[in-house]
């Protein structure tokens, strides 16, 4: 064991001033006949509480002053009183019962009280975490209804972009509300974009092919809707995505695009 | 087996020569722990000799393994006190008394005998921080439990333990 530690923890402190329980007293006399540093430390600690508090007395009383009194407690006028059986007193008895009973009940009720004060605080977190839950999905429902509301306009031009060569598995979706000139972008169905590399969306004139950067979506791969709202005041006649380094291109990488979609011309 | 262990173990077997050898080690120490309680001189001569009445007529009851014979005696001698204060004919007669504590009793002190003297305790206790006097009344004068002396300082129970170290030690460094 580590003695040092024992000591600095102040255990014995508390051991000379006999407040430990009577089985710390107990290991700890144990401790005292085996570790003889131990037992110095008790006596030095005791020695001073002794003297501080010796110090407080302000005259010492003389045994002899008081000696009379110890031999005839302890000597022959000790008396012999005799024990006479008792009998037994029922009506105390079921006093005693009756009280005990009674503390045992009050004993039960305050533990219980005090569990069901956990309990309701316990209860009043979940409450607090719930209604957070339940107002993020209001907020969530409102910006959803939003979106759906915007998509629904009935001046909205819906164009689905293809997926291209080898990224035949990509998909995505613009919505060109030509009334605000914005586009909302649907990345859902696109990969995140890897390291180093951001989606770059393009307008495009066919005749001749004039690509148009409408700028690259950094947020992508953090985004949980992956629905983006970009401006385009182009004429557009076709809408593209490619994956471009970090900051975009002056004009499309095209082995990187992915996806491809003409708008349809009104009828 | 120590010469103190030797002397309690005598005491044990009511030797009374012994019992004398051990009431001028501790009997200033006995005396002054209930003069800090009862703030009363005469009720605290009464009072030590009573303490050590108990000792002796119960000598048989002290158990080694249950604690020191000094904190034996010393919670004798708390508990004596405070029946006493508690006691009606004591509460009648409390207008007669201060409510000075250890530390005022000590350094009010006109005289002190040689031995105090010479450790300049006076001194000592003035070197003390507050806190340091404070833990040391309630535990070891007044007897409080960690526990209560916790809830009395409104520490944590481990600095109870911590804080009653540290000003031993430096009560104890002082007294070298």
């Amino acid at each position: 064991m580590d003695i040092n530690a024992y000591i600095e923890s102040g255990i014995l402190e508390l051991y000379v001033a006999g407040q430990l329980s009577e089985k710390e007293n107990q290991e700890i006399y144990e401790l005292l006949q085996a570790h003889p540093r131990l037992l110095q430390e008790v006596l030095e600690i005791e020695a001073a509480v002794v003297k501080l508090t010796a110090a407080v007395s302000p005259h010492s009383i003389d045994f002899d002053s008081f000696k009379g009194k110890l031999t005839s407690t302890d000597n022959s006028e000790k008396k012999v009183v005799v024990m006479k059986p008792k009998k037994p007193n029922w009506i105390s008895y079921t006093g005693w019962a009756a009280s005990i009973l009674l503390a045992g009940g009050l004993l039960w009720t305050l533990n219980n009280n005090k569990e069901l004060e956990l309990e309701i605080q316990t209860a009043e977190i979940e409450n607090a975490y719930l209604e957070q839950q339940i107002e993020d999905a209001r907020t969530d429902l409102a910006s959803t209804k939003d979106l759906l509301n915007t998509l629904r306009d009935k001046d909205i031009l819906a164009v689905p972009l293809g997926g291209q060569g080898k990224f035949a598995n990509s998909y995505a979706k613009v919505y060109w509300n030509k009334e605000d000139n914005t586009i909302y972008l649907d990345g859902q169905g696109l990969p995140d974009a890897p390291e180093g590399k951001v989606w770059q969306v393009w307008s495009l004139k066919l005749n001749p092919l004039t690509p148009t950067s409408l700028g690259t979506i950094d947020d992508f791969n953090t985004d949980d809707n992956k629905i983006f709202a970009i401006a385009n005041a182009n004429e557009s006649e076709a809408f593209g995505i490619t994956l471009e380094p970090e900051g975009g291109s002056e004009s499309p990488t095209m082995e990187q695009l992915y996806t491809l979609g003409v708008v349809p011309t009104a009828p | 087996m120590t010469d103190l262990d030797a002397l309690i173990s005598k005491f044990k077997n009511m030797d009374e020569v012994a019992f004398e050898k051990l009431y001028y080690m501790y009997h200033a120490s006995i005396h002054g722990v209930i003069l800090n309680i009862a703030k009363n001189n005469k009720v605290a001569d009464d009072l030590t000799q009573d303490v050590f009445i108990k000792a002796w007529n119960n000598a048989e009851t002290y158990d080694a393994k249950k604690g020191r014979f000094f904190t034996w005696i010393l919670n004798i001698a708390r508990n004596t006190a405070i029946d006493k204060i508690r006691s009606k004919s004591f509460k009648q007669s409390r207008a007669n008394l201060d409510a000075k504590n250890f530390e005022h009793i000590i350094t009010s002190h006109e005289s002190l005998d040689s031995e105090t003297d010479a450790i300049g305790i006076k001194d000592i206790i003035k070197k003390l921080t507050p806190k340091r006097l404070k833990i040391i009344e309630l535990l070891y004068f007044k007897g409080f439990t960690q526990k209560e002396a916790s809830d009395h300082l409104k520490i944590p129970i481990g600095t109870v333990k911590t804080r009653s170290r540290d000003s031993i030690r430096e009560l104890r460094g002082m007294m070298l």
